[in-house]
């Protein structure tokens, strides 16, 4: 259940950025979360209504923005999409392969009152 | 601006993946944040790493599901070599010292953290323990992680090397059921190898499914209770560890 820690870092995050803005509340917060960046969704929903509980972002609005896994063949130089990790090249069957995209966890943006 | 794109709020003839709900000038400010999540524990982790490093101090993350062997494996390993090399432990459960007062036995300078009900150890945790323990130069950390082959993966402690270990009473397939564990060791200690002739285990077939998750794992087998395979473990620890300059 690391979801629960991954939520409690958003709020301290968030919670830095609005105080560094002046805000008292925030309206709307927008994450990127990689499919194979080992966040399971039902957890870390889960985790979110408890944790955002009397915190600032209690009555935010949320963004998540999925970013498909996506590697790079380093024996054919195929770029792939990739589902798990453990997926290997679909060209040259090679395991030998750098993970490009999939893997974020991110807190892009937030919208404040003015 | 739009933070998902960049896009300006008059240049709208692109496709878009999101919907703009909030455009400026409706009262609202949009703060562009573009940080990472586990950015505070990655910076402690990276502080840690800096004074391993400034002390020749090699620190293995040792991560695996409660029950494979991790600290039966520590106690062989520090009576084994405790004449070679010096040691300390950090210790990580949920609940109770048992794991510290067995590598306490074994003569080796050791802290337990118990974690409540967190599920992984993380950069912070580690920071706090190093600070108590006096370690010394050019010596080996071994920090036993909580037992869970999920949450660990995703905390940096930073440690120069992470070892799985799995034991052959569990199933061969654990490297596809938890890649993310795979994919971030270093090293997979496959245990318990003398008790292959009465369990299913295939050795083979488990090293495939790692080798498919991380082709640069490097893989030892070895048994903690007969010794067989622990000499491949101590080159492999020895072969890591820095020359003092």
């Amino acid at each position: 259940m690391h979801e629960l820690s991954i939520v409690m870092s958003i709020v301290e995050l968030a919670t830095a950025q609005a105080a560094s803005h002046d805000a008292v509340a925030i309206e709307e917060i927008e994450l990127d979360i990689g499919c194979l960046s080992g966040i399971e969704m039902d957890s870390f929903d889960f985790a979110w209504q408890q944790a955002v509980k009397r915190t600032i972002l209690e009555h935010a609005q949320r963004r998540v923005n999925r970013i498909a896994g996506k590697a790079f063949c380093l024996d054919c130089e195929t770029e792939f999409a990739m589902a798990h990790l453990y997926d290997g090249c679909p060209v040259c069957g090679s395991h030998l392969c750098q993970v490009k995209s999939g893997k974020e966890l991110r807190l892009r943006s937030l919208v404040l009152p003015d | 601006m739009c933070a998902t794109c960049g896009c300006g709020p008059n240049s709208h003839e692109h496709d878009h993946s999101h919907d703009h709900s909030l455009q400026p000038g409706n009262g609202k400010k949009i703060v562009d944040v573009e940080q990472d999540i586990l950015q505070e524990n990655n910076l402690l982790a990276q502080r840690n790493r800096g004074f391993f490093e400034g002390r020749n101090i090699l620190a293995i993350n040792l991560v695996s599901s409660p029950g494979s062997g991790k600290t039966s494996l520590l106690e062989r390993t520090l009576t084994d070599l405790k004449s070679e090399l010096n040691f300390a432990v950090i210790e990580g459960d949920q609940q109770t010292t048992n794991d510290a007062d067995r590598i306490h036995a074994t003569g080796t300078k050791v802290t337990q953290i118990n974690t409540g009900k967190g599920c992984h150890l993380d950069a912070h945790m580690v920071l706090h323990a190093v600070q108590g323990m006096k370690l010394l130069p050019d010596s080996v950390l071994f920090i036993e992680n909580v037992g869970n082959l999920v949450c660990p993966a995703m905390f940096d402690l930073g440690e120069q090397e992470r070892a799985v270990v799995i034991s052959v009473t569990e199933g061969d397939d654990k490297p596809l059921k938890y890649p993310d564990m795979f994919h971030s060791s270093t090293l997979c200690i496959i245990n318990k190898i003398d008790l292959l002739p009465y369990v299913k285990f295939d050795v083979a077939k488990a090293k495939e499914y790692a080798r498919k998750v991380n082709p640069k794992l490097e893989i030892i087998e070895l048994s903690c209770t007969t010794g067989e395979g622990m000499s491949q473990w101590y080159d492999w620890l020895k072969a890591k560890i820095l020359q003092p300059v």
